[in-house]
């Protein structure tokens, strides 16, 4: 099943307020996708010239400290390392190979864990959290294990991330000539690959709206996806529209849901402009546009 | 104020769904209610069996109305998935937009929606009449074996596939036809039945506007070419 919310903040107080409200969201889709849960916030941007990482440890004894300065939430932690992306994650893997990257970019922190949302919520602080926008998952697992790896939102590419309601038939094909044209992956997972796939798009030159339309051509399955990028983020459903998702706007944010009732805790919900967005069409929001 | 006006409150955000849906089972329900903060709640006021009214004040998720008989429930706001699904009569109204299958599998009543119903509208409906005043999603009255469904917007791909006899009337565009749908001629009489259903409905529309379609009946007996 799964459930998957996005908002994006339109006012200064939803952006003080953004890792509460998806909080709450990711609360209310909790009985979509009971197995694990997961975060990606868009936050302040690393230092000129650093990379923002977002890392996880199985060690619940992890010594962040060795990474020096290091957010630390729950089983991950966001740390800035100087450098491009490429030479920080090549750092971290080098020093500390056990340690596992969920996400790498200017702006992007990643969370997820198995086991309940609200829970994961919680341990994590998220309630803290300020950011511009982001995307959050709960997950009922059908193509792959209950794992943190296997949570969602899936990052493979500089502050890009998926999440996804749905499952592909034909991720193993797909997997197989993505790594061909060079794109990795860490798990055996569906979602993975459409994360992969966008960013070998995105690489070849195609905008997230063109990466996203092409989506509708090589992907075979049933998906809703909410893709989150440095500047906002998108929303496709399969042509089929075999997964629900409903859209809402007002002035101080604009948000995606599975359903309704996540919306429902927003501030103002009751009277923003709510709509169900149409299968095979790909709708955007960016800080350009807003 | 007499009893027989006196109207039920609920609030969603303090009763538990499920007291009121076992409140409107009771054998002897007030007549009419007024429910507040549904806050997209599935299964809001479902299998009601009983001639009473049930104003609900916001949005509702899934499977809202469902099995209804009898009843009246108005929604003001918009529905999820499912609205008044297997409906066996009374009326469902909907002021917002209405998600997918709405009325499926509807036996009797009305449903109307005053937005858009999304996808498989009226799939497997089997009697029950569906006006949408805006427009209708593909595959809608996707295996319709009997009732009406009137749409004033435009309906999606698909429409009317595999369909058995009920009749669709759209006074916009269609995408395109499902398999074994297809046009047919819109005569006095069932511009009458249009004409009758839109009034009930409370929709300012001209029945002369739309257009009819129907069941070419070729799927009714096996044909190789159809199995392919």
């Amino acid at each position: 099943m799964c459930g998957i919310v996005g908002l994006f903040a339109k006012s200064p107080d939803v952006e003080l307020r953004l890792g509460a409200l998806l909080g709450a969201m990711v609360t209310q889709l909790a009985d979509r996708g009971p197995d694990s849960a997961g975060m990606a916030l868009y936050r302040e941007p690393a230092a000129l010239g650093s990379t923002k990482l977002s890392l996880f440890s199985s060690d619940p004894h992890e010594a962040w400290a060795a990474l020096g300065d290091a957010a630390v939430h729950a089983s991950h932690a966001v740390v800035e390392l100087e450098g491009t992306a490429d030479e920080a994650v090549a750092r971290v893997r080098e020093r500390f190979p056990h340690l596992r990257v969920m996400s790498a970019g200017d702006r992007i922190e990643i969370f997820k864990e198995a086991g309940h949302p609200r829970e994961f919520v919680e341990r994590f602080g998220l309630a803290e959290m300020a950011g511009s926008h982001g995307l959050g998952h709960t997950r009922m697992a059908t193509e792959s294990r209950v794992t943190t790896e296997g949570a969602h939102p899936f990052s493979t590419g500089l502050d890009l991330c998926l999440v996804h309601n749905g499952s592909l038939s034909n991720h193993n094909r797909l997997r197989r000539q993505l790594r061909r044209e060079g794109i990795s992956f860490q798990t055996e997972n569906d979602t993975e690959v459409a994360a992969g796939f966008l960013e070998w798009r995105l690489r070849e030159g195609d905008n997230l709206h063109e990466a996203l339309e092409r989506c509708l051509v090589e992907l075979d399955g049933f998906y809703t996806f909410a893709v989150g990028t440095a500047d906002g983020f998108a929303v496709l459903r399969d042509p089929i529209a075999c997964k629900p998702a409903v859209m809402a706007e007002n002035d101080d944010w604009v948000a995606m849901a599975s359903e309704y009732r996540a919306i429902a805790v927003l501030p103002g919900a009751d009277a923003a402009e709510v709509w169900e967005p149409e299968p095979a069409r790909v709708y955007s929001w960016d800080r350009a546009r807003v | 104020m007499a009893v027989a006006d006196a109207i039920e409150a609920v609030d969603l955000a303090v009763t538990p769904l499920r007291d009121l849906n076992q409140r409107l089972h009771e054998p002897d329900p007030a007549p009419r209610w007024r429910i507040a903060h549904p806050s997209g709640a599935h299964a809001v006021a479902v299998g009601i069996d009983a001639e009473i009214e049930v104003d609900v004040d916001g949005h509702v998720g899934y499977y809202c109305a469902g099995m209804n008989k009898r009843a009246t429930v108005r929604v003001h706001g918009n529905a999820g998935v499912g609205l008044a699904e297997n409906i066996m009569s009374g009326t469902v109204a909907v002021d917002g937009y209405a998600g997918q299958s709405c009325a499926a599998s509807g036996r009797g009543g009305l449903v109307v929606v005053r937005g858009d119903a999304s996808a498989r509208c009226g799939i497997s409906m089997k009697g029950v009449r569906i006006v949408v005043e805006g427009s209708v999603g593909h595959m809608s009255a996707f295996m319709a074996q009997k009732g009406v469904l009137a749409v004033c917007g435009d309906a999606g791909d698909a429409l009317g596939d595999s369909i058995y006899e009920a009749r669709l009337y759209v006074r916009g565009s269609v995408a395109s036809l499902g398999s074994d749908c297809v046009e047919k001629e819109l005569r006095a009489e069932h511009a009458d039945e249009l004409g009758e259903l839109l009034a009930r409905a409370g929709v300012d529309a001209d029945p002369r506007d739309f257009r009819r379609y129907g069941s070419a009946r070729r799927l009714y007996s096996f044909q190789v070419d159809d199995a392919v």
